[in-house]
């Protein structure tokens, strides 16, 4: 399952689904606003997904000792815009530890791309009981020099519900309720997603980020 | 030609303190499971809550398990809680809380199949469990032997492994159980989950977020009855469990003897 064609599919660029989650905070009289935002295939999206943005928002209140005033749900966040007077705003993208991995696959991400992620906005990382990302960064450079902006959540309980677990289990006919919201599953089975022919959609195409950059310098 | 299926119910015991996603995943693996071996048809699942008695430390009130579980199951259209065994004054043996929903389930279908087809298959009741509770056979003093014989040999199991536990060696490691392995169905869950109501308790106290990891329902009643506290996971701190005292009690087949 820790392959790197595993890693690599999921930055297939099907679909992408933002997600906001809306953290205020007091600190002093400033107030700190934290985004965290989940790129990824969403193929589907998962109760796994979702706890990541439950771990994360656990982790980083947890870590700055600060009470939450107000929570926004990711209902409204989605209506709502960020304006653009609130300074002290912080943008963090939420990932697994495969993606924190993925930025060791060549040509995968732009160097420069990777500086401005963890420099100028940070990383919340999700980690499973089989990887080290502290370890990683550690073997990375670019990575170690931003290693303050790099939170790193321990996810003691694993709950590994993959996409891909998810869309092999409907293919076979096998039960996922539990696994995702019913609703989403009601949704699957009116629209007949994941069969055998939607999984060997793309079966022969180089991903997109693998196209555009090889040939760019990968050091 | 179709072949006959015996129809199935799965009966799930347990604490439930509280019930998760994980407890109703195994009701859906399961079925599953038994479907794909062609000979059965499982038809329904019982959640059996354990009574306030059995002493377990960090047991909340079974009128509270019980209604959390009602609201798990609220949208399942074939998994239902039954709160028999949580209502009986003292704690009740697992192959007694069998025996009474057998006998149920035997008479209903008796009642709805009727005497003109004496051919069809008479149901089956088999007690769907973790690997974990494989292991508990071999713990002194829980189990009476005659017990474990007819839960496995007269009712069956069926066995979901979780994590990295190894349920196919707890029935080779015992020699009862492998006696009676047939009617030992192991599930392998290839997601691997280790929520378990023990670190939904503990983030509980921490004050964490549990959402995705039991259903909305359960948690807004958790909350509003403020349940899964430090206090309430010192509850029946220094107890025994009941199943310990009350089988000590009685004169127990034992292979000290």
């Amino acid at each position: 399952m820790r392959s790197t064609e595993i890693s690599v599919r999921k930055y297939q660029f099907c679909s992408k689904i933002i997600f906001l989650l809306t953290l205020v905070s007091m600190e002093g009289h400033s107030i700190t606003k934290v985004v965290l935002l989940a790129c990824g295939s969403f193929n589907p999206i998962t109760n796994m997904h979702m706890r990541m943005f439950e771990l994360a928002r656990d982790h980083l209140e947890d870590t700055a000792e600060q009470n939450i005033d107000d929570v926004d749900t990711i209902k409204y966040a989605k209506k709502r815009r960020i304006e653009e007077n609130h300074h002290d705003l912080q943008l963090m993208l939420l990932c697994g530890a495969d993606v924190l991995e993925s930025f060791g696959i060549p040509n995968m991400w732009k160097q420069e791309d990777i500086a401005e992620i963890v420099g100028r906005h940070g990383l919340v990382c999700i980690s499973r009981s089989n990887s080290d990302p502290h370890k990683f960064i550690h073997q990375s450079d670019l990575l170690w020099k931003y290693r303050k902006n790099i939170h790193i959540v321990r996810e003691w309980v694993t709950n590994d519900i993959s996409a891909t677990h998810v869309r092999r289990s409907l293919r076979r006919g096998q039960s996922v309720r539990y696994l995702l919201p019913d609703s989403v599953i009601h949704y699957i089975k009116e629209h007949g997603l994941y069969s055998s022919e939607s999984e060997q959609k793309n079966a022969d195409v180089v991903l997109a980020p693998l196209q555009r950059y090889t040939g760019a310098s990968s050091s | 030609m179709a072949a006959r299926r015996v129809p199935l119910v799965l009966l799930a015991c347990g604490s439930f303190n509280p019930i998760t996603n994980q407890h109703m995943r195994l009701f859906e693996l399961a079925r599953d499971h038994m479907h794909s071996t062609g000979q059965y048809q499982v038809v329904g699942g019982i959640v059996s809550p354990v009574s306030d008695s059995y002493g377990k430390q960090g047991l909340v009130l079974a009128k509270h398990r019980v209604a959390m579980a009602e609201l798990a199951l609220q949208s399942s259209n074939w998994v239902t809680v039954d709160e028999w065994e949580s209502q009986q004054p003292d704690w009740m043996e697992t192959v007694v809380t069998m025996r009474y929903h057998y006998g149920r389930i035997l008479k209903e279908y008796e009642r709805s199949v009727g005497m003109h087809n004496n051919s069809n298959l008479s149901p089956q009741l088999k007690l769907l469990c973790g690997a974990d509770f494989l292991d508990t056979f071999k713990i002194p003093g829980l189990w009476r032997d005659d017990h474990v014989e007819e839960l496995v040999g007269h009712f069956g199991l069926v066995c979901v492994s979780r994590g990295e536990l190894q349920p196919e060696r707890a029935v080779h490691e015992s020699d009862l159980l492998s006696h009676r392995r047939h009617n030992i169905f192991h599930v392998r869950e290839w997601v691997k989950n280790e929520t378990s109501a023990t670190e939904v308790r503990r983030a509980l106290r921490r004050g964490l977020s549990v959402k995705y990891l039991l259903p909305d329902s359960v948690i807004e009643y958790i909350h509003r009855h403020n349940l899964y506290t430090e206090d309430s996971e010192m509850r029946n701190k220094s107890a025994v469990l009941r199943p310990l005292v009350k089988q000590a009690q009685e004169p127990v087949k034992s292979l000290d003897d």
